[in-house]
């Protein structure tokens, strides 16, 4: 493909692009995100690959490995296009009758179909699976039908039309304009005005400014922004270059943490071609905007996450962050006026241009517009990724979408926002999910991380990951968080271990409160809110801990003792073989028993057990 | 603390350098590659960059002790990495470690003296969909049990 010289150019392209697709063709697309590969996914599309050839169809009959579809539990996926037939959990071994039955004739294959959970019930159409049908996918709508190695694909279905369209003499101060007015929220937690922040940076006048692309997502159960730089990387270039136009930047810097190998080869891919297409480079378009963009690796370290740790790390340093006494839009990267933006935020940008502000605010909630995409994890039927408009609730999230808790267990609360969030009770299912109503809830829209715990999960050893988690990310510049979450971490473990006392529950609050006030950073600000949420919705559980040395969950191993049920133990010797320690024995048709001397509280029997015999005593 | 014998060959640190034409901004990314190819960052390796980029060995040193993917000791052919993310804490992660503690007989950031495993606890690898989920070198197991331990580690020799 030679350099697109010019605007009409891009704009012949495009059309040229669009014509040669027939949307009438038989596609059979594979998931390739993270988790159908490591489910086999791209055994199943080499698989279709090889026996397409082999039938002599492949002229006929296109695959198309695409980004992640976000109904990871149900992985490999497959979907049949046009038809919109869904199957799941795909074996290399079902190719075979795939193309035969339903690719080449019209039949669909029961077993592959999606199950309704609890019910009989199959569906194979994709889009009336109530976890797609209850989703408005606008960010994630591209991933699921391109090849994110592949730019004419992404041009074919439109891409790079919003930056001709700013490029063809839109002024940098309207393009601000129009993102303000859209009142699109920076989607990396703290919910900053992105059209506001773009201005500050646009007034700092400089000879350099930067823009970058923060995907560090070190959220813990957030991979949100890892599927969009997989899926879809050059929306996120497309973002960035429309950004650095109306901030006056000629410089992108896109930090991804090393964790994302796939992210990071699939940007430098994306990169290489928006190059090569005269997307990026010098006089871009024939216009005299240049704009070029290099990839950082993160190295693991949280708090690089952090606008100022991050621009440390991209420096070569350290990742400490400072105080932002002056902020980064005046002197941030190398000293020179940056704005950095999340990876999902910049994704939006290129929707916003393309459609319109109006359109977009009139999506979401009063303060929180557009959607957000959130990782639905833990226990939790369908787990995975979905986006859903701003203000929807978090009960149709996790129950209408995601389809609530499975194995008959009971809900008890959810997390959001990571280490920095909080737990939310059965009482707050009704709570609109938007970055006001987080916030004041006591927990926080983070980057999108939604962990569902059920009865099985203990909240105070919940607050103690979280704080072992910063204590372990804690730069540990400012003494207040370096060793206030340690003090904090003492508590909780004292707590978990039934060696506190009551007066430890009101020390660890005065810790907390010490902590978020006397912080340098962001990390230390937030790092007592899971602590100080649970105690306020779960309070009986820290008590219980302390008064009665017990774990209702059957969690904290020193709080626990396990016990086999006579009624419901049926002898089957799954608990006997599967303890780690050799405590459990019993023969056929008799009640299995645990010898407590060797018992470490485990609790393996209690997982593996096919009749809930298993409990706390 | 020097793990290696004799001084190692160190053309591709320089070509590593030359690579990111020996800017001191880069200096994260230096020691990355210089890990991916050493396995792990020997002492000299780290003199010849502070040489090189003109900086003092301390900031060096401190670069590559503050990122915990950084490793300052060499590690195992196969580096197994267990994840303690929100999600996988929740379905199971410490009886995973457990397992592991006990097939591998090492603890967290410890390599066997055979150097077929170096076993290490990281926070999220972003799988958390198919969680509990463990990594050995590249591969990802996802939805794992103490049980199917053994056999993954059988794999890799
Ligand atoms: C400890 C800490 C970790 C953070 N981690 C991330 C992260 O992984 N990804 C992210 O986009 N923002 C993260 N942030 C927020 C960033 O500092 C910054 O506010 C954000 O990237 C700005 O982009 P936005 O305006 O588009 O949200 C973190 C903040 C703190 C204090
Ligand atoms: S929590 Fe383990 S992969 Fe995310």
């Amino acid at each position: 493909m030679p350099k697109l010289g010019t605007i009409n150019e891009l704009t012949a392209y495009a059309q040229e692009l669009k014509a040669q697709c027939d949307p009438s063709k038989p596609c059979v697309t594979v998931c390739g995100g993270t988790g159908c590969r490591a489910n086999h996914g791209l055994e199943v599309a080499s698989m279709f690959e090889k026996l397409l050839k082999e039938k002599g169809v492949c002229d006929d009959i296109d695959v198309r490995t695409t980004g992640c579809h976000g109904f990871c539990a149900q992985g490999p996926l497959v979907v049949l296009v046009p038809k919109g037939v869904l199957y799941v959990s795909v074996k290399p071994t079902d190719v075979e009758e795939i193309i035969t039955s339903s690719v080449q004739a019209d039949e669909i294959i029961e077993r592959l179909t999606y199950r309704l959970p609890g019910t009989k019930k199959r569906i194979a159409k994709e889009e009336e699976i109530p976890f797609y049908a209850n989703q408005k996918r606008l960010v994630f709508a591209g991933s699921t039908k391109m090849d994110p190695t592949r730019i004419e694909d992404y041009i074919a279905v439109g891409g790079y039309s919003s930056f001709r369209k700013v490029l063809s003499g839109v002024e940098p101060e309207e393009i601000i304009d129009w993102v303000e007015k859209s009142g699109l929220r920076g989607r990396g937690g703290g919910g900053f005005q992105t059209g506001r922040k773009w201005r500050s940076c646009r007034k700092s006048q400089a000879a350099t400014k930067y823009v970058i692309c923060n995907g560090d997502e070190g959220d813990p159960g957030a991979f949100i922004d890892r599927s969009i730089m997989e899926g879809n990387p050059h929306s996120v270039l497309e973002g960035m270059a429309i950004g650095a136009y109306a901030i006056g930047s000629n410089h992108g810097y896109i930090y991804v943490r090393l964790e994302y190998p796939l992210a990071i080869e699939n940007l430098q891919i994306a990169i290489e071609q928006a190059r090569e297409h005269g997307l990026l480079g010098d006089n871009i378009l024939g216009t005299d905007f240049s704009f070029d963009i290099l990839i950082s690796r993160g190295a693991g370290a949280f708090v690089c996450g952090e606008s100022t740790a991050l621009m440390a790390s991209i420096e070569g340093f350290v990742g400490e962050p400072r105080a932002k006494h002056i902020h980064t839009t005046e002197k941030g990267l190398f000293g020179m006026p940056t704005n950095l933006n999340n990876v999902e935020t910049w994704a939006n940008i290129p929707l916003i241009i393309e459609k319109g502000w109006q359109w977009f605010a009139g999506i979401g909630s009063k303060n929180s517009k557009g959607t957000k995409v959130f990782s639905v994890v833990g226990k939790v039927r369908n787990t995975g990724l979905v986006e859903v408009p701003m203000g929807i609730t978090l009960r149709e999230i996790i129950y209408d979408i995601c389809g609530g808790v499975p194995d008959n267990r009971k809900f008890k609360g959810v997390q959001t926002g990571g280490p920095s969030g909080g737990c939310l009770p059965e009482e707050k299912l009704d709570l609109q999910v938007d970055f006001d109503c987080l916030t004041e809830a006591g927990s926080m829209m983070g980057s999108g991380g939604m962990i569902v715990m059920d009865d099985r999960s203990c909240m105070v050893e919940v607050a103690r990951y979280f704080t072992e988690f910063l204590t372990r990310e804690s730069c540990g510049k400012c003494t207040a968080c370096r060793e206030g979450v340690m003090q904090m971490l003492e508590i909780l473990d004292r707590m978990t271990t039934g060696k506190a006392e009551m007066s430890d529950i009101d020390l660890l609050e005065e810790v907390c409160l010490y902590v978020k006030e006397n912080s340098i950073c962001g990390l230390g600000k937030s790092a007592p809110n899971p602590t100080l949420s649970s105690l306020k919705y779960f309070r009986d559980e820290y008590l219980e801990h302390i008064e009665h040395k017990r774990c209702r969950a059957g969690i904290c191993r020193d709080l626990t003792t396990f016990i086999i049920s006579d009624d419901k133990c049926k002898a089957c010797g799954k608990c006997i073989k599967s303890c780690p320690v050799e405590a459990i024995t019993g023969q056929k048709k008799v009640t299995h028993v645990i010898d407590y001397d060797a018992c470490i509280s485990c609790g393996v029997c209690r997982e593996v057990c096919p009749f809930d015999a298993v409990d706390t005593k | 603390m020097n793990n290696i014998q004799e001084k190692p060959d160190l053309t591709e640190v320089e070509r590593i350098i030359a690579k990111y034409n020996g800017k001191d901004s880069w200096l994260v990314m230096i020691l990355q590659d210089i890990q991916e190819a050493y396995n792990y960052l020997p002492e000299p390796t780290l003199e010849l960059v502070a040489e090189k980029l003109n900086i003092p060995l301390s900031r060096v040193h401190s670069v590559a002790t503050f990122y915990s993917s950084l490793s300052l000791q060499e590690r195992g052919r196969h580096v197994i990495r267990v994840c303690d993310g929100t999600a996988c804490h929740l379905k199971g992660f410490v009886n995973l470690r457990d397992e592991i503690e006990r097939q591998t007989g090492l603890t967290e950031g410890q390599t066997t003296p055979d150097k077929r495993f170096s076993f290490e606890v990281v926070a999220c690898l972003g799988a958390c969909a198919i969680a509990p989920v463990m990594s050995v070198g590249n591969d990802y197991h996802g939805e794992m049990s103490a049980e199917k331990i053994k056999d993954v580690l059988s794999k890799y020799k």
